[in-house]
């Protein structure tokens, strides 16, 4: 952004993009750190992103050694031993203390029989409705309805962002000593529950910067749906019996291992259809009661979903309840650019869940308490920098050129180019059942759009926020293909139908980054990162 | 998809334009909001939970509109009713504190 300066212009020593659970929780800490701290969210912080309508289970374990150890081998198998024991340690350790503050700051816990707040889960507008009250108590300023465009940086790292407001059209510039992404994972305007505004935009944003990504093969998360509704909550499929039309049982269709089988019968034409039949029914009304808005769409079509069959599908989560995302370097959450730190979706979950879907448990755990890292960090990090940040001179990184003059495209371009990225990643014969013949394919039209958003220059109105949108899905997309590419194998959620084993040969990492041209390499997994 | 402001019902507080995480409706001066980009709609009933007189409705296709007149929703007795399910709204007691989330865990452990 160049030639005028922001309508709104503001300095921090911490900037958290985006306000959800592990922005929230960035914001909050940092905070306590000493910092003064700008959030700016896309949508509402509170009601925006994956948390706020859905709520989640928490990985929330008492510290008991026998326990703590049944829930770290939990997903370590399944993860293609891809996790880290001591980030697991660490992740558990700080959710417990911050759930435990959740309960200090007066959410509404239910109780055990012994009076004892029961803290295994969050109901989501509950939960975001009190971060944002913690937020503002906490004295920082939140723009909301404020995507971030770009960030700012010069030699030193990264030092602010610049955005636009949707409801006033105005520009606005934070400058400040660090920078926490905390965007969300990126599900490609599936209309999954909460997703939308989960479009990559930190991936883009970091890797404008220069930072690394990581995991990008495990992105291709998918979510049994109604047909006829967004709400992507699966827990309640364990109780389900999967049927054809004729009324005859799919066999091998399930929640957990056979979605596969049900996306093959809805690839081949055939609906498949579900119901909650094998749920004893005196747990009928506490399934209600915990899970309210997975039965609001049947309540509102008259479907009585424990006796009733209704049509369902495979809704693309992405890298929302994958694990892919920004690569973490150390403890802080900091990526390798100097300034600049991941936390919750948008960084990658590996650490704690390997390559096996982070949502049901970790992926919350890991929000709360990777913001609460980054968010240490980044106050610890501003803070050396001292007054010296009011001095520098940042320049926007973004790579369209983002202007105040007219655009040369014209808006309708924009949906085509994200339908064109959604029909590369959305059918599940390319994403879930991954060939390298249909990688290939599949990049080859993703980089000819990438080229295409490259060459244009965006104008800072309304539709520039689609704009960059546009380009973070179809970055993201590449990131995944590419990387997917090079893992010739099966592991965790990516499946090869032409590599259908795990080979141990590649139990590594693998890191990603790079716009114009794509790049992808391999990282070992430290020997004292193996849980034995 | 939000289907329905309904008119008789809204009081014009602005709160479901600032709370729409997707920027789907518009203020009106003088009036009551619009829906403005009714595509954009990620169906997440955020903006019927904070609507204070539950003049909202949210149909749950989100691909799909499905033309509800305020009367049907009315009538099928849905204004409101998930912000009620939810426990929010004065009086009521906040659906995360409910014994039944306990009690699940309990016998399915
Ligand atoms: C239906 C569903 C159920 C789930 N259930 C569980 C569960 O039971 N257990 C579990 O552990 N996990 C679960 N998950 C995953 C969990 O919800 C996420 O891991 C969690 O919300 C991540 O938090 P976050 O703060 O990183 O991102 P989000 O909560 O997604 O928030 C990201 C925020 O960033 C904002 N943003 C995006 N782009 C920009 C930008 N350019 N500028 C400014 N702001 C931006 C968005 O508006 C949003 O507010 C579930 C996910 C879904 C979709
Ligand atoms: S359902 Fe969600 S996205 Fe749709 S109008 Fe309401 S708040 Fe906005
Ligand atoms: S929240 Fe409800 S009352 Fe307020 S403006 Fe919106 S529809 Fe009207």
């Amino acid at each position: 952004m160049s030639e005028r300066k922001p309508d709104l212009q503001l300095t921090a020593d911490v900037l958290v993009i985006g306000g959800g659970p592990a922005g929230t929780w960035a914001a909050i800490t940092a905070v306590s750190k000493g910092s003064k701290v700008v959030l700016v969210d896309k949508g509402y912080c509170g009601t925006s992103g994956a948390t706020a309508p859905s709520g989640t289970g928490v990985w929330y374990i008492n510290p008991d050694k026998q326990q703590r150890e049944e829930a770290k081998q939990s997903r370590y198998g399944l993860g293609g031993q891809l996790a880290d024991n001591r980030w697991m340690d660490r992740v558990l350790d700080r959710t417990y203390e911050n759930m435990n503050k959740l309960g200090e700051f007066g959410y509404p816990f239910p109780l055990d029989e012994l009076g004892n707040p029961y803290k295994r889960g969050l109901q989501g507008p509950e939960y975001m409705k009190l971060m944002r009250r913690l937020v503002l108590k906490a004295g920082v300023r939140i723009l909301d309805h404020s995507p971030a465009l770009e960030l700012l940086a010069d030699d030193h790292g990264v030092g602010g962002a610049h955005g636009y407001n949707l409801h006033t059209g105005e520009t606005w510039s934070v400058q400040a000593g660090a920078v926490i992404i905390a965007t969300g994972g990126c599900a490609f305007l599936s209309k999954a529950l909460g997703c939308n505004v989960l479009t990559g935009d930190g991936y883009l944003l970091a890797a404008e910067a220069g930072a690394e990504l990581s995991g990008m093969e495990f992105s291709n998360a998918y979510a049994i749906s109604p047909t006829f509704s967004s709400v992507t909550k699966t827990a309640y499929y364990r109780y389900a019996s999967f049927y054809y039309e004729d009324g005859t049982a799919v066999e091998g269709a399930g929640s957990q291992r056979g979605r596969s089988i049900i996306a093959r019968n809805l690839l081949q034409g055939r609906q498949v259809y579900a119901s909650l039949d094998q749920a004893p029914e005196d747990i009928h009304p506490l399934l209600r009661v915990n899970q309210t808005n997975f039965f609001l769409p049947f309540d509102r079509l008259g479907i009585d979903p424990f006796k009733d069959k209704f049509p369902v599908t495979l809704r693309l989560e992405g890298t929302v309840r994958g694990t892919g995302g920004i690569h973490i370097v150390d403890e802080t959450c900091a990526t390798k650019v100097p300034g600049l730190y991941a936390a919750g979706d948008a960084a990658t979950r590996e650490l704690i869940c390997g390559g096996f879907t982070g949502g049901g448990s970790h992926n919350a755990a890991w929000a709360m308490s990777s913001g609460s890292f980054a968010g240490e960090g980044a106050a610890v990090y501003a803070a050396t920098l001292g007054d010296s940040s009011s001095t520098r001179s940042l320049k926007g990184l973004s790579s369209s050129t983002l202007t105040r003059g007219a655009s040369d495209a014209k808006p309708n371009k924009t949906e085509e180019r994200v339908r064109a990225v959604q029909d590369e990643v959305a059918p599940y014969d390319r994403n879930l059942f991954r060939t390298s013949k249909g990688l290939n394919e599949s990049l080859s039209t993703l980089d000819h759009i990438w080229q295409d958003i490259r060459n244009e220059t965006i104008s800072l109105d309304a539709h520039s926020v689609k704009k960059r949108e546009a380009a973070a899905m179809t970055a993201t997309a590449r990131w995944m293909y590419n990387t997917a590419l090079e893992r010739t194998e099966t592991r965790g959620m990516h499946k090869r139908e032409d590599f259908p084993q795990q080979d141990a040969s590649q139990q590594y990492r693998l890191i990603s980054g790079g716009l114009d041209k794509v790049w992808v390499k391999k990282e070992e997994v430290a020997k004292e990162a193996v849980l034995h | 998809m939000i289907e329905i402001v309904s008119e008789s019902k809204c009081i014009s507080c602005n709160l479901c334009v600032s709370v729409c995480p997707t920027n789907v409706f518009d203020k009106v001066e003088g009036g009551i909001p619009v829906i403005a980009r009714q595509s954009d709609c990620q169906t997440c009933f955020m903006c019927e939970l904070y609507c204070p007189v539950d003049a909202l409705y949210v149909d749950p296709n989100p691909e799909q509109i499905t033309l509800k007149s305020e009367e049907d929703v009315e009538n099928l007795g849905l204004f409101g009713g998930y912000r009620e399910k939810v426990g929010w709204g004065k009086g009521r007691t906040p659906v995360a504190k409910h014994d039944y989330m306990y009690q699940l865990s309990a016998k399915t452990r």
